[in-house]
C-alpha cells in the first residue's frame, strides 16, 4: 500500500527547515524503492515541533517532530511509514495534550488538509456555510451574524454583524468587501496560519459578505512580508474561480463576486482600516477622519465591509453550524473562540484555539510550559506592539475582551509575548515609542512628535537626568497621545509605556510608586 | 535606471494602470523588474496615471518597502519586534551589523547583502526570526547567521 506523508509548507516549518525534510523524506523513499504520497500540509501551531511530520496510519495520524534532514534515514528504517516507534514518535498528532485540548472551529482544518486542494476543503465540510448563506436574504445573513456574537478578531472588537448592517443599509450601486491582512502585531501569526493553511476558508467568509450587502468586488490587502501566503492565496483563488465559487455566477446563485490580493508595502499604519483604504486606492497610507465610517464611505468613497481574516474566517462556522452553536462558546460578551498564539519567551510557542474565558496562566504554563530559557516569566504582552505589559500578580485574569479592559489591558489580536526575568522593562517602553516613531503616518502631531519625545523623554529617565520631572513629562505626553491621536497607533502606544511604568517602576528608577501610579 | 529601461516601466505601467487603486502594483511590479524604484521612473508613472510626480514620490518614500536604489544581491531582513527581541534578536543584529561592517539600510561593499530592519514576519513562535530575500528562518543564532548567508552566496555562485 503507498503510504501517506504529510509535511508542513507552513512558512514557520519552512524556517526550521521543512523543505529540506521534504527533499529528504522523498529521495530516501526513493532509495529503499517506498510508494509514497508527499502532501504539503499548513503547520498544526506547535512550532516547538515544527517540522512536524505526519504519516497516515489505521488508527489515524502519527507525528514525528522535530524532524530535521539527519533523521529521515532512522526513520524509515525505524518503519514510521507504518507509524513505528522512534525517539521522534509523538504518538496520534490529535491526541498530542497541546492539540487535544483545544477548540479548533476558525483553524480546524489549518495543518489538517492540503491548502492547494479544494476537494480536501469540500471533503472537510467546506462551503457548507456559503450554500446555506445563498438560501438566505442579506437581512436574514445579518440578523444571523449579530445573533452569533462575532466581534472583530482584528482588535478593536467592534460587532461584526453591526458592521455589515450599516454597510447592506447605505444604498451604493457598488460596494467592497475588504479584508485586512496586514498582520502587523508582534507576536501574532494566526491570520498568516489561515491563509497559509486553509485559504478557502477566507475566500468563503469574503463571499458570504459580498452576498450579504451585494458587494460585488472583494481585495484581500496582504503584508508583503508574507510571500508564501501570496502564493497560496492566489492559487486558492485561482481554484476558486474554476470551480465557480468566485466569478460572474457564484454556485450559480445569479451573484457576483470577484476577489483580488492586494500587496501592502511595509507599513504597520496599514492595519489601521482608513489607512489600509487609503492604501488600497493606491495612496500614501494616511489614516483618515471618522466619521463617515468606512461601512458607509469606504474604498473608493463606496460602503464597504472591512474584517480582518480570523473575522471574515469565523463567518463559514456561524453559517455552516449556526449562530447558537457559535454563540454557545466564549463567556459574557466575548461569544466564540479565539485563535491565541504564544510567542516570545516560551517553551512551546504555537497557535491555541480556545473559547474566551480561559486564563493566562493556563496559557502560559498548561500549554506553553513556562519559559524557553527556564527562567520566571517576568512580563507578558498582550495585543501586540500597542498592548499592555502584565506583571505575573496578573496571570490569573480571565482573557476575554472586558476582563482585559477592566485591568487597562487588551486583547487585540490574540498575540501572546512572554519575557523572562532578564527584560528591561524601560527599554521596552522606550522601544514602544522608537515603533511608533517609525509607523507613524504623521498626520496628527501627537502620534508623529509626541513619539520622538517620548524616546528623548525616556532615554532621560533611564539615563537619571532630571528624572522625576522627565516622569511626570512622559506622564502627561502619554495623556496628550491618549487624548488626542487620530487612530489606535498613537492613541494606544502610551499602553505599553504606562503599564510598564506601573507594574515594573524599579526599572524605571521610580522610588515613590504613589506619586507615578497610573489609573 | 540602466539605458533603454524605460520601456520595461511603461509596459509595466500599462498592463496594470487599468486596475483601480494601481499605483501600489505598478511600484511593486518596477521593483520586481529592478530591485528598486529609479527616480526615472517616477514621471512615467505620474503621466500615465494623471498623477504629480510629487504625489508619486510621496507614495514612494512612504512604504518602508519601496527603494530608490538598488539594494544588494540579497536582502537580509532582521525583525525587530517585541517577540524577537525576547528571544535575542538584539543580540543578532549587533552581530550580523558587525559581520557584514554595515549598519541598517547599507549594502555590504561587495554588493552582496543589504541589511534592514523589519517589524514582524508572523514567525513569532520561532523568534528571532529573520528574512533573506523571500526565505524566512527562524530560531536564529549568530552561528545559524552565519551559516546561511554563507549558503545564500554558495547557492549563488
Amino acid at each position: 500500500m503507498k503510504a501517506t506523508v504529510y509535511v508542513p509548507q507552513d512558512s514557520g516549518a519552512l524556517s526550521l527547515g521543512a523543505e529540506a525534510v521534504a527533499t529528504g523524506v522523498q529521495a530516501e523513499a526513493r532509495k529503499r524503492g517506498h510508494e509514497l504520497q508527499l502532501l504539503r500540509n499548513g503547520s498544526r501551531g506547535m512550532y516547538w515541533l515544527e517540522p512536524l511530520v505526519e504519516v497516515v496510519t489505521d488508527a489515524g495520524r502519527v507525528a514525528y517532530g522535530p524532524v530535521s534532514p539527519p533523521d529521515v534515514p532512522s526513520l524509515f528504517g525505524a518503519g514510521f511509514l507504518q507509524g513505528a516507534s522512534h525517539p521522534l514518535h509523538l504518538g496520534l498528532t490529535e491526541e498530542i495534550p497541546y492539540f487535544q485540548k483545544q477548540e479548533r472551529m476558525t483553524s480546524a482544518r489549518v495543518g489538517v488538509t492540503d491548502p492547494s486542494s479544494l476537494e480536501d476543503y469540500c471533503l472537510y465540510e467546506g462551503f457548507r456555510g456559503l450554500r446555506n448563506a445563498l438560501t438566505l436574504s442579506g437581512e436574514q445573513i445579518i440578523k444571523e451574524l449579530i445573533e452569533s456574537g462575532l466581534r472583530g478578531r482584528g482588535g478593536a472588537a467592534f460587532p461584526t454583524g453591526i458592521k455589515w448592517k450599516t454597510a447592506f443599509d447605505t444604498p451604493s450601486e457598488q460596494k467592497y468587501v475588504v479584508c485586512n491582512a496586514d498582520e502587523g502585531d508582534s507576536g501574532t501569526f494566526s491570520d498568516r496560519m489561515i491563509m497559509e493553511g486553509d485559504p478557502f476558508i477566507l475566500i468563503e467568509g469574503m463571499i458570504i459578505a459580498g452576498i450579504a450587502i451585494s458587494a460585488t468586488q472583494g481585495y484581500i490587502y496582504l503584508r508583503s512580508e508574507y510571500p508564501h501566503a501570496l502564493r497560496v492565496l492566489n492559487l486558492a483563488i485561482e481554484k476558486a474561480y474554476e470551480a465557480g465559487y468566485l466569478g460572474k455566477d457564484v454556485l450559480g446563485s445569479g451573484k457576483k463576486f470577484d476577489l483580488e490580493v492586494r500587496r501592502g508595502a511595509g507599513a504597520y499604519i496599514c492595519g489601521e482600516e482608513t489607512a489600509l483604504l487609503e492604501s488600497l486606492e493606491g495612496k500614501r497610507g494616511m489614516i483618515r477622519y471618522r466619521p463617515p465610517l468606512p461601512a458607509v464611505v469606504g474604498l473608493f468613497g463606496k460602503p464597504t465591509i472591512i474584517n480582518n481574516v480570523i473575522t471574515l474566517a469565523s463567518v463559514p462556522i456561524v453559517f455552516d453550524k449556526g449562530a447558537a452553536f457559535y454563540k454557545n462558546y466564549g463567556v459574557g460578551r466575548s461569544r466564540g473562540t479565539l485563535p491565541f498564539q504564544l510567542a516570545g519567551n516560551i517553551k512551546r510557542g504555537g497557535l491555541v484555539e480556545k473559547a474566551f474565558g480561559l486564563t493566562l496562566r493556563e496559557l502560559l504554563y498548561d500549554f506553553g510550559g513556562g519559559s524557553f530559557s527556564g527562567r520566571p516569566i517576568r512580563a507578558v504582552q498582550i495585543g501586540g506592539p500597542l498592548g499592555a505589559y502584565l506583571p505575573e500578580s496578573q496571570f490569573d485574569i480571565q482573557l476575554d475582551y472586558e476582563a482585559l479592559s477592566g485591568i487597562q489591558a487588551m486583547l487585540g489580536h490574540g498575540g501572546i509575548v512572554a519575557f523572562d526575568d532578564t527584560v528591561d522593562m524601560a527599554k521596552m517602553a522606550r522601544f514602544a515609542m522608537e515603533f511608533c516613531a517609525v509607523e507613524s503616518c504623521g498626520k496628527c502631531t501627537p502620534c508623529r512628535i509626541g513619539s520622538t519625545r517620548g524616546v528623548e523623554v525616556i532615554d532621560k529617565i533611564i539615563q537619571n537626568r532630571n528624572r522625576n520631572a522627565n516622569l511626570h513629562l512622559l506622564k502627561d505626553l502619554c495623556d496628550i497621545m491618549v487624548n488626542g491621536s487620530l487612530c489606535g497607533l498613537g492613541g494606544l502606544i502610551p499602553n505599553p509605556v504606562l503599564s510598564a511604568m506601573k507594574h515594573f517602576p524599579g526599572d524605571f528608577g521610580i522610588k515613590d510608586v504613589e506619586q507615578f501610579s497610573v489609573a | 535606471m540602466p539605458s533603454g529601461s524605460s520601456g520595461d516601466v511603461a509596459s509595466i505601467v500599462q498592463a496594470l494602470k487599468h486596475k483601480p487603486g494601481a499605483l501600489l502594483p505598478i511600484l511593486h511590479g518596477i521593483q520586481e523588474k529592478f530591485g528598486y524604484v529609479p527616480s526615472e521612473a517616477v514621471p512615467i508613472i505620474a503621466s500615465e496615471l494623471n498623477l504629480t510626480r510629487a504625489e508619486v514620490h510621496g507614495v514612494v518614500s512612504f512604504y518602508h518597502d519601496f527603494r530608490s536604489k538598488p539594494p544588494g544581491r540579497h536582502v537580509v531582513r532582521i525583525c525587530q519586534a517585541e517577540s524577537c527581541q525576547a528571544m535575542g534578536s538584539v543580540e543578532l543584529t549587533t552581530f550580523a551589523k558587525e559581520r557584514l561592517g554595515v549598519g541598517f539600510h547599507e549594502t555590504t561593499k561587495d554588493e552582496a547583502f543589504s541589511l534592514e530592519p523589519v517589524y514582524c514576519l508572523g514567525n513569532c513562535a520561532c523568534s528571532p526570526a529573520m528574512m533573506v530575500d523571500e526565505e524566512v528562518f527562524g530560531r536564529m543564532t549568530p552561528q545559524r547567521f552565519q551559516k546561511i548567508l554563507q549558503e545564500v552566496v554558495g547557492q549563488a555562485e
